[in-house]
């Protein structure tokens, strides 16, 4: 805290500063006003909302709980909904931990060129990506026709809908997430160490396993997490993508919030949302801190 | 490196340069097929398409057409405007503040700061909907550069303090050795070398507002809405041809942002690090 403000402050120019007695910390206080005003009173608001029995707010109760988590069917909607979350961590992590291992190997003229192709559509609308994902997947979209263009298949796929089209249109959507993080990891990495793996005579293979995938860990588990957060939560492209059939817990929030008007049960249910992900996230972080920086074999 | 290839080395080439391909083809794909389509001749979203046209972008630019993706487009890039400045003001001086803070209430503060990147959108777009209009507030811009400002503000935040902690503080000693006040360190020392982190920061805020959908969907109305909501409305109901022209150009906007950010302050490298 001395560092910037205070140290000047000493040789006099800190005059306003010692005037105002303001220590370097209360810079911040401008946005903790902004913090409190704007993002704890309407968080907290939120909770208390949630236990109210009526959509009228005027009954205040555990109903709304009693009424989400008496129902076995919500319980299959939080279950699809954190599933959906793994199956598309997997997806990233398959392709995009090869896509990290290829470009640490690129020269740096190449690095670049997928620098950009890697972020630009990170920066590109999730509307936009959405979208796109339905020409491509589509009766008569690019798949279909490639697909029964040479042969493979007579009648168009039904993608759409799908929980299938879902999980490849979410891989792409939030591949940048997990690949930046795994990159920036991955490019601090030692090449001396994959050298001397080699050296001693292990396989290509081996080297991934026992000496880049533990030493790149912090980066695949943060990308993970941004991963599974973001796809939990992705309402536009599971509306739009699955459609009115798969239902998650972003899609029944909105229902009760925009169009039923049942706001304590619209809190109830966001809540199990937080819950269900800041639980999950928080024990694949334990786990991560517990298993990175490790060289095991 | 004089190695023996064994078939695993073969197999690891194969196995990781094919997955490795696959996962370009899902990115490039997509984006290279909605181009593709926003200049069909046809109205539908055949692949691939039917003739050459730039008959949706006309549909698209025509005022009177086309006047309420116009509209949300304008409240889209007033909202991101707003929200971003206000963001690099409380961000900037706040990671002045922090930084190069060591106490432990330093860290937990900034941890807190960057909680809206965690905390799931529509959580909080509920939070925000249900708090404003229990304040008694209708549907308006402002509440939306309120609500943006929270969910964008991590971004400037992340970048700001990135390049205050590697800021020399040598620097800082000469200049204060040499008798400069403060407030002329900040304004002559600070300020220009985390300038660039800071811009990175708005950028990524600015396209981060541009693109939120769960604030937007819960604060606006049909007279506010921004962009992406428009576009959302126009999938569910129609399929209209104009979202791919739409798309269409915030591809080349993003494409061309991104080369700016890239040649000034050197974009996705701070995104790496």
């Amino acid at each position: 805290m001395t560092m910037t403000l205070a140290a000047a402050s000493e040789t006099g120019g800190g005059s306003l500063r010692r005037y105002l007695k303001l220590d370097a910390w209360q810079l911040a206080l401008p946005l903790a006003l902004a913090f409190a005003a704007l993002f704890v009173a309407p968080l907290l608001l939120l909770v208390g909302v949630s236990f109210f029995n009526d959509d009228k707010i005027t009954q205040p109760g555990f109903g709304s709980w009693i009424k989400f988590f008496g129902d076995p069917f919500n319980y299959k909607v939080i279950g699809d909904t954190l599933l959906l979350g793994v199956k598309t961590v997997c997806t990233t992590v398959l392709i995009g931990y090869p896509l990290a291992l290829v470009y640490i190997d690129l020269p740096s003229r190449l690095q670049k060129v997928l620098i950009f192709i890697i972020v630009l559509p990170l920066l590109l609308s999730v509307v936009v990506r959405t979208f796109a994902w339905i020409v491509v997947l589509g009766r008569e979209g690019m798949v279909n026709q490639v697909l029964q263009g040479i042969g493979i298949i007579s009648e168009p796929l039904r993608l759409l809908q799908t929980e299938l089209g879902l999980v490849i249109s979410l891989t792409q959507i939030e591949m940048p997430l997990m690949l930046l993080p795994l990159i920036s990891v991955m490019s601090r990495l030692d090449p001396n160490l994959r050298d001397a793996s080699a050296a001693l005579g292990a396989s290509r293979w081996r080297t991934l396993f026992t000496v880049i995938v533990p030493l790149s860990m912090p980066g695949l588990v943060a990308g993970c997490l941004l991963v599974f957060a973001s796809s939990t939560t992705a309402f536009i492209s599971q509306t739009v993508i699955g459609g009115v059939r798969l239902i998650y817990l972003p899609l029944l929030i909105w229902q009760q919030s925009l169009v039923v008007y049942n706001w304590p049960l619209a809190a109830v249910i966001s809540l199990s949302l937080v819950v269900s992900v800041l639980s999950v996230i928080a024990a694949l972080s334990y786990m991560g801190r517990r298993s990175s920086g490790h060289l095991h074999g | 490196m004089a190695r023996r290839r064994s078939f695993g080395d073969i197999s690891y080439g194969f196995v990781i340069g094919g997955l490795a391909t696959l996962a370009v083809l899902i990115i490039v794909t997509p984006v290279v097929v909605v181009l593709m389509t926003s200049f069909t001749e046809g109205r539908s979203l055949k692949f691939p398409p039917t003739g050459f046209s730039f008959g949706w972008y006309e549909q698209l630019f025509d005022a009177s057409q086309s006047r309420q993706i116009h509209k949300a487009a304008l409240n889209s890039l007033e909202v991101a405007c707003f929200s971003t400045l206000f963001g690099v003001v409380l961000a900037t001086l706040a990671s002045l503040g922090l930084a190069r803070d060591r106490h432990k209430m330093a860290r937990v503060a900034d941890n807190f700061f960057m909680s809206p990147l965690v905390l799931p959108g529509i959580t909080f777009g509920l939070a925000a909907l249900v708090y404003f209009s229990t304040l008694g507030f209708r549907p308006s811009l402002d509440l939306m550069i309120a609500g943006h400002l929270i969910v964008t503000m991590p971004f400037i935040l992340r970048t700001t303090t990135a390049s205050l902690s590697q800021l020399d503080p040598a620097l800082l000693d000469s200049s204060r050795s040499l008798g400069a006040s403060w407030f002329y360190t900040l304004r002559r020392v600070i300020l220009p070398l985390i300038a660039p982190g800071i811009a990175a920061g708005a950028f990524l805020a600015f396209m981060a507002s541009i693109d939120n959908v769960p604030v937007s969907l819960f604060l606006s109305n049909a007279r506010t809405d921004t962009l992406p909501i428009r576009m959302w409305g126009m999938m569910e109901a129609t399929l209209d041809v104009r979202v791919a022209a739409v798309s269409g150009v915030l591809i080349a906007a993003a494409f061309v942002l991104m080369l700016i950010m890239e040649w000034t302050v050197g974009l996705t490298h701070r995104m790496r690090d």
